[in-house]
Parts: structure tokens; sequence; C-alpha cells
């Protein structure tokens, strides 16, 4: 790239490369750095599920709207992206969480997302490995299941304006400078017009005093097994766990991949730093698929890793200008949500760089909500 | 203790001595492909210890079974290429 770039998007994980494909989209010369390979980080280690979901009107404002962008996106998605539109069964084990069905059924069906409520026999049809005697369940049909890092390279080199991105794999960041530019970590300054910070689960090391703290997650992959099960699914009780902020949790969460491989969650955990195995962790979180899904043991596992969300105090991502400088932004802070979210996350980004009217209002996201804790020493 | 156990390869019986591993059952039916890859390449046996998972095949009905460490057992149905 000869002259600097408008825009230096620190982090080249799905969210980074989804703010580089809009920004170059509309024009702008974007620079990528990443210390490590693209979709590397986070975006390597979690599930790949896009997934409509409705903890707080924002939060189905985001992943609605993202999930209709994937949709558009799937017809050019190449066959290493392993798009599947295999769809979410939420199961309900008991009559409480089957209220929970017909609440979001009708909350979805409400908004134009297309559901199915299935009884106790239609979800043992629909998935036959799971424990007879389910009280039913919610088929969300257009949810969809990618392989992430390959999703985070199409991004950054598909569309027509691809030229216009410049990646730099193997570069450490040391800084945003409040003059729109980063300092690398061997002391070179990089000018631009604006610097993202979209390090994920390290953006606060590069911002200190964000509010955005890393919660562990541990995966299990099996061998191949095809048709196992069908759709991703995910017990209702997973919403406890999810919400849980303090005790670790552990909930059922299996997807099928186009490989015919199983892959199987999830555990939430704050103040575990390292991505080591917790065989403890890993344990509860595989007896609780075991309670499910009764044959699942007989599988192989073949793999199990952990990584880390980025957790915000109020579970929606940062989007926007910090409240550092207007030219250093944030695109972080998206939980388990990020694959799901990536994509409007990045035009909402371009939106308001741009200057352009947003897509869906923009203001649950921006940083600006959480008052000056992006500031050092605030 | 029988000197000889009868199982079946892809449908076809055979005939091996007690102590013979589903590995070597395999070749001596004269099948080459054990397995195949995730992008549909013929796969079988590399290291013959139970580490590199290449000579899996499918025993009476339980896939990923590896042929290397498993003995041939009366009755066992074994399929490859799976
Ligand atoms: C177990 C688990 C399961 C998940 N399941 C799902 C799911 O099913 N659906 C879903 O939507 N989301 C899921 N997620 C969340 C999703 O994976 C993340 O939200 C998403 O990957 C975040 O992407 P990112 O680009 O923000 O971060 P990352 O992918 O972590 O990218 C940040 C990048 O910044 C780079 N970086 C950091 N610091 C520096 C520096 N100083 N200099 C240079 N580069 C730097 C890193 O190398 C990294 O590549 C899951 C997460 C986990 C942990
Ligand atoms: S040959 Fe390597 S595991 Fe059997």
């Amino acid at each position: 790239m000869s002259a600097a770039p408008d825009i230096v998007i620190v982090g080249a994980g799905i969210v980074g490369a989804a703010c580089a494909r809009e920004c170059a989209r509309a024009g702008l010369r974007v620079l990528v750095l990443d210390r490590g390979p693209v979709g590397g980080g986070t975006t390597a280690a979690g599930m790949g599920h896009i997934v409509v979901m409705d903890d707080s009107p924002a939060q189905f404002a985001l992943t609605a709207f993202s999930r209709r962008l994937w949709q558009e996106l799937a017809p050019e998605l190449p066959a290493a992206v392993e798009y599947d539109p295999c769809g979410t069964l939420w199961v309900a084990a008991d009559e409480p969480e089957m209220a929970e069905v017909h609440r979001k059924a009708a909350f979805y069906r409400e908004r134009g997302v297309r559901v199915e409520v299935l009884e106790g026999d239609d979800v043992a049809a629909a998935e036959p490995a799971l424990r007879p005697g389910m009280a039913g369940g919610l088929r969300v049909v257009d949810d969809a299941v990618v392989y992430p890092p390959a999703a985070a390279q199409h991004l950054l080199e598909s569309q027509e304006n691809a030229r216009r991105i410049e990646v730099r794999p193997g570069v450490t960041v040391a800084a945003l400078n409040e003059d729109g530019g980063v300092t690398l970590a061997d002391g070179t300054r990089v000018s631009a017009g604006v610097a993202v910070n979209a390090a994920g689960p390290w953006s606060p090391l590069l911002a200190p005093g964000l509010p955005v703290r890393k919660r562990k997650g541990h995966l299990v992959i099996t061998d191949r097994h095809p048709g196992f099960v069908h759709h991703q699914i995910v017990e209702l009780g997973y919403l406890k766990s999810a919400h849980a902020v303090t005790a670790d949790s552990v909930a059922f969460n299996i997807q099928p991949r186009k490989t015919g491989q199983m892959l199987i969650g999830s555990s939430r955990q704050f103040g575990a730093e390292g991505t080591e195995i917790n065989a403890e962790i890993l344990d509860r979180m595989l007896r609780r698929a075991f309670e499910y899904l009764p044959g699942l043991g007989r599988l192989s596992a073949i793999r199990a890793w952990a990584g880390h969300r980025a957790a915000t105090p109020d579970k929606l991502p940062l989007i926007g200008p910090s409240l550092a400088s207007d030219r250093i932004w944030l695109a972080t802070g998206h939980e388990g949500l990020g694959i799901t979210t990536s994509l409007a996350t990045g035009r909402l980004l371009a939106d308001q760089v741009l200057g352009r009217a947003p897509a869906i209002p923009v203001e649950p996201y921006l940083p600006a909500r959480l008052g000056k804790g992006d500031t050092p020493h605030a | 203790m029988p000197e000889r156990i009868e199982l079946s390869v892809n449908g076809r019986a055979l005939s091996v001595p007690w102590g013979t591993t589903v590995a070597a059952a395999v070749a001596l039916a004269g099948e080459t492909r054990f397995r195949r890859s995730v992008h549909g390449d013929a796969r079988g046996p590399l290291c013959g210890m139970g580490i590199c998972f290449e000579c899996r095949v499918t025993i009476n009905g339980e896939p990923h079974a590896r042929s290397c460490l498993i003995l041939c057992a009366d009755g066992m149905e074994v399929r490859t290429d799976e």
C-alpha cells in the first residue's frame, strides 16, 4: 500500500475481517494487522453457530440483522466455509422449559423469524439420538453453521474491492494512537485516519480500563459420525448458563459439522485466563451432553480445546468510537455471538465511519453507553 | 483356544490364524482402501500401533475402530472404505 490507509484494523478475526470488508466495499483503503494468522484467535476456537438470540431487544436486533446478512452472503461462500443451514433445535426438558419454547416462538413469529414448535414426539422423530421423554422443542429454521476461520479469510478476499485491503499477519501492535494510527511492537508507527481495536478478548490490553473480560469456553470434537444429529441442538437450560455471571457453568450444545464430525459445547468461566483444558469442567460438560444424547459416549473424541469470549457487562458488543479519542474505534466485546454478529458489526462500523445512516439503530452498541470505562485512569 | 478364526471382510468369508489383527486380515482379504479421508482419499495403516488412526474400519457396525489394535474374533464383520 503506497499512501497511508484510511483505516487500520488491529485483529484479523472474524470481526476485524467483517469490518475490513465493509470499509473496502465503501471504497476505503484498509490495513489489517494481526500478530498471528487470519482467524487464528477466538475465531478458530469457537463453534460457528449463526443463531438469532433474544436475551434483550438489542441482542435480537443485532443477531437477526446479522443472520440476514449471512443468508445473503451464503450463495457466494466457498465450500471451505462449510455453510450449513441446518437450523437450531432448542430442546425443552420439562414443562417450564416448554413454556419458554412458546414464549420464544411467539416473540420470533411476531418479528418474522421462521420457527416451528415441536411436541415431544416430533422432537424424537427429528433427533432420534436424543433421550426419550423430551417435553418439546423449538426449531429455528434459518439458523446455520459456518467454519469461522475460513469465513474470515473469505471476508477479506472476496468482494470486488478486496484489493483495497492489505492484510499483514505476524505483526504485533503495541498501541492505538490518538492521532489515528498505531505503534507496532518494534516501535514503528503506522499512520491512518482511524484505528480500530478488533482484538477480541485481548482488546483491553490495547485499551486500558475497557470493560471487557475473558470468559473461557471448552469444546470437544469427535470423529466423523454423519447423521448422529441433524440440527445444532441446544438445551433451553443454556439460557441459565449463559446468564449466570459468577459461577462456572456448563450447558448441552452440539453442532453437526458438514464433515460428519460432532462439535460439543459448552462451558463458561470467568477468572480462567489460560487456554489449558480444565478436566473437571470438561467432564461436567460432557456428562451434560451424555444426559441429552445417551449414545454420544460411543463416539470417539479426537480433540478438545478452550478459548475466550470477550464479555461486556451488558452482553452487547462495543461498536463505534471510543471515549479515548474519536480516531480510536472499538469493534469488540462480542461474547459468545461474534461469529453471528460479525457481519452486522462490519456494517454498523462502516456506517459510522462513513457518516451513513446506520442499517439498524446503533445506540445500544456504542461504547459511550458504558461511560468513561474505556479511558485510562477514568 | 481355537486355532483359526472365521470372520468376514466386506461380506467375504475369511479364515485367519488366532492372534491375527484386523488390519492384517483386511490386507489378507486384498483390501488396500481401509477408509477415506475427509476429502475422499484412500487411507490405510501407517504406524501399526494405535497412534495415527489411519487404519480405521467399521467392526460389527461400530465405525472408527483402529484395525491395527484389534484382534480378529469369530463371527466378526469388518467393513472398509466407509
Ligand atoms: C468456546 C466458544 C464457542 C463459541 N461459539 C460461538 C458460536 O457458536 N457462535 C458465535 O456467533 N460465536 C461463538 N463464539 C464467539 C466467537 O468465537 C467470538 O465472538 C469471535 O470469534 C470474536 O471474533 P474477534 O474477531 O472479535 O476476535 P478474535 O478472533 O479473537 O480476533 C482477535 C485477533 O486480534 C489479534 N490480536 C490481539 N492482540 C493483538 C495485538 N496486540 N497485535 C496484533 N494482533 C492482535 C489476535 O491474534 C486475534 O487474531 C464462541 C466463542 C468461544 C470461546
Ligand atoms: S495404523 Fe496407526 S493407528 Fe492403526
